[in-house]
């Protein structure tokens, strides 16, 4: 009985979260000019307004390549933290533990209004590392949580081993330590890619005139809403999928790292 | 790195270690010979697993020196010392395939490409694993990898061979299999060798010597036979094998009296009013001898090629006794007489 009524409670949640692709999905294919549910005809327009329009795709090469910046950025400085505070010996290293993670906790509106600030001296708003480096604050929390999870179930007998058969640190760190970390590697880079490509906040204020793809669905929402929106959502949805299912084939799964 | 000068004696210099207010080596010699294999035998927490960390470079020791062949190695990193270690489990690395596993240490001192190759074949060949090249550790059972981790342990011609309680995780049958194997081999390849573990029987069989240890300390080094039946003390006498201990005086040339009453006749030079521990093994009793024991048979057990009895002497001691098994089974509540000859006690 209560198992039913567990199934029949999950259902209902999965179905809440479900809903909005269930509309979203009918309306990018809808023959209608303007955002009408159930879509009246079938058509593939907004999906070629979206590919024929070079501010949409300027847009998302932007954002492929401002993700992909963050990802190898926070991945450089995120391992080497996270090998720190998993390993090291010094002092304050439970303090860094804690402000690694701040950005999670840190209203996303005040990180990016303070980094504007920033920025606006240094005359970063509106270039693309300028966004990959305000990026890869939000992201390093993840990949940090991510490679500490995989490094504090490594088994060290194995570097050991390794040293014992004449490796050096660099050795090691190069042919087994970093190699059995690969799966928690992919995971991190691409949540951290993941993290930079659905942002928002944060290139509002950066990005200036050189969009990014949340930013120009943002502005797109604002100034002319039609079923182009839909269809772009779509692409974004199936791209995420696809960059999560990468993560649940070649990556650590996010219930290892949860602890 | 150079290539290694092959099998060397490795000696032990009074050293120490502590982890905060733990003792776990304290002044601790030791002397292996080239070629040599010593088993040290403890039980947890004996400071065994510290002492072989610190020749394999894995914990610094706080004094003492270790020399392999006559150098000094106490501060050299691991890799710099040409020894050849199997773990407890195994520590293959698991994205590699056996072959590479095994050509990792020559891949290190930057061996050529033919040379790996006929090297590694000979090591698989010498472990029975040729033909397993491409497989992954964990496409192996607990026996293959085992000898994997043997032949990466011996493929660069180390200086020493350490074995880590590296037959734990195997069944009975397979653990003797692999004991044997490991002796085989390292009697052909004259490595010198320590090999670590807690169990006794173990030491017993593959042992050129044991080295006993408990509490930080060796309590006695010496051969498989000395150990057996001349123990040094009581951790000795009661760690190896089964016994019984009586503690008493030298009351009379070749006669000790016993701290809770009776005495022994025993073949020890020991003076007139020596403090001493008296070692009967239970399968040196027979049904008669010099010195007699009677008692109430309180459990008897079958063995199959021997019985195993427990008799309550006078004045509450107890006494292990194995027979060959003949006759029936002494029955419990019944009672036995069982005689052992002087010269088959021990007195330490």
């Amino acid at each position: 009985m209560s198992r039913r009524l567990l199934i029949a409670a999950c259902a209902l949640i999965y179905f809440f979260l479900m809903l909005p692709l269930l509309v979203v999905f009918p309306i990018s294919l809808s023959s209608a000019p303007y955002m009408q549910f159930p879509p009246p005809g079938f058509s593939w327009q907004w999906y070629e307004r979206y590919l024929d329009d070079p501010q949409w795709i300027d847009a998302t090469w932007r954002s492929l390549y401002i993700g992909s910046g963050t990802a190898v950025l926070a991945l450089a400085l995120g391992v080497p933290l996270a090998f720190a505070l998993v390993r090291g010996k010094f002092f304050g290293r439970t303090i860094l533990d804690r402000v690694a993670l701040a950005p999670i906790i840190v209203p996303h509106i005040i990180f990016a209004v303070a980094v504007y600030g920033l920025f606006a001296k240094l005359k970063l708003i509106g270039t693309w590392y300028g966004l990959v480096i305000g990026h890869t604050v939000l992201a390093l929390p993840f990949v940090v949580l991510v490679i500490a999870a995989g490094l504090r179930d490594f088994d060290r007998s194995l570097e050991q081993a390794a040293e014992g058969l004449g490796a050096s640190r660099w050795q090691t760190l190069a042919k087994v330590t970093l190699p059995l970390l690969r799966p928690s590697l992919v995971s991190a880079g691409l949540l951290a890619f993941i993290s930079s490509f659905d942002e928002v906040v944060v290139a509002l204020f950066l990005a200036g005139a050189n969009m990014t793809l949340p930013k120009k669905m943002f502005d797109n929402i604002m100034m002319e809403i039609d079923p182009t929106i839909a269809a772009v959502s779509v692409m974004q949805i199936l791209l995420v999928s696809v960059v999560l299912v990468l993560i649940g084939r070649f990556g650590r799964g996010l219930k290892d790292s949860a602890r | 790195m150079s290539e290694s000068k092959g099998s060397a004696e490795l000696l032990i210099e009074g050293v120490g270690k502590r982890f905060g207010d733990v003792v776990a080596l304290d002044r601790v010699s030791l002397r292996v010979a080239k070629g040599e294999l010593l088993t040290i035998l403890g039980p947890s927490g004996s400071g065994k697993t510290t002492l072989l960390k610190v020749v394999a470079g894995f914990e610094t020791p706080d004094g003492g020196s270790v020399k392999v062949g006559g150098a000094e190695i106490t501060s050299l990193p691991p890799a710099k010392r040409d020894i050849g270690m199997v773990f407890q489990n195994y520590a293959l690395f698991p994205h590699l395939t056996v072959k590479a596993n095994v050509a990792f240490p020559l891949e290190m001192r930057n061996v050529g490409r033919a040379e790996i190759e006929k090297r590694v074949s000979e090591a698989l060949a010498m472990v029975e694993l040729a033909g397993y090249e491409a497989r992954l550790p964990r496409q192996l059972s607990g026996g293959q990898q085992q000898r994997v981790a043997l032949a990466r342990a011996i493929v660069f011609n180390p200086r020493l061979l350490l074995l880590d309680e590296p037959f734990g995780a195997l069944d009975r049958k397979l653990r003797e299999t692999m004991q044997l194997e490991v002796r085989r081999l390292q009697r052909r390849l004259g490595l010198t060798t320590i090999f670590i573990t807690h169990d006794q029987e173990e030491a017993l069989v593959l042992s050129d010597r044991i080295a006993v240890m408990n509490k930080g300390a060796i309590q006695q080094v010496a051969t498989t036979t000395e150990i057996y039946e001349h123990p040094a003390n009581d951790f000795v006498a009661d760690f190896v094998g089964e016994s019984n201990i009586f503690h008493g005086t030298v009351s009379a040339p070749g006669t000790v009296a016993l701290d809770g009453g009776g005495s022994v006749k025993v073949t020890s030079d020991k003076p007139v009013g020596t403090k001493v521990g008296v070692l009967m093994r239970p399968e040196r009793f027979g049904a008669t001898g010099a010195n007699l024991f009677a008692g109430e048979v309180i459990e008897s057990v079958y063995l199959g090629t021997s019985f195993k009895l427990r008799l309550a002497l006078e004045g509450s001691r107890e006494l292990l006794v194995r027979q060959p098994a003949r006759g029936t089974l002494p029955a419990a509540g019944s009672r036995a007489t069982v005689g052992i000859e002087p010269d088959a006690i021990h007195v330490f």
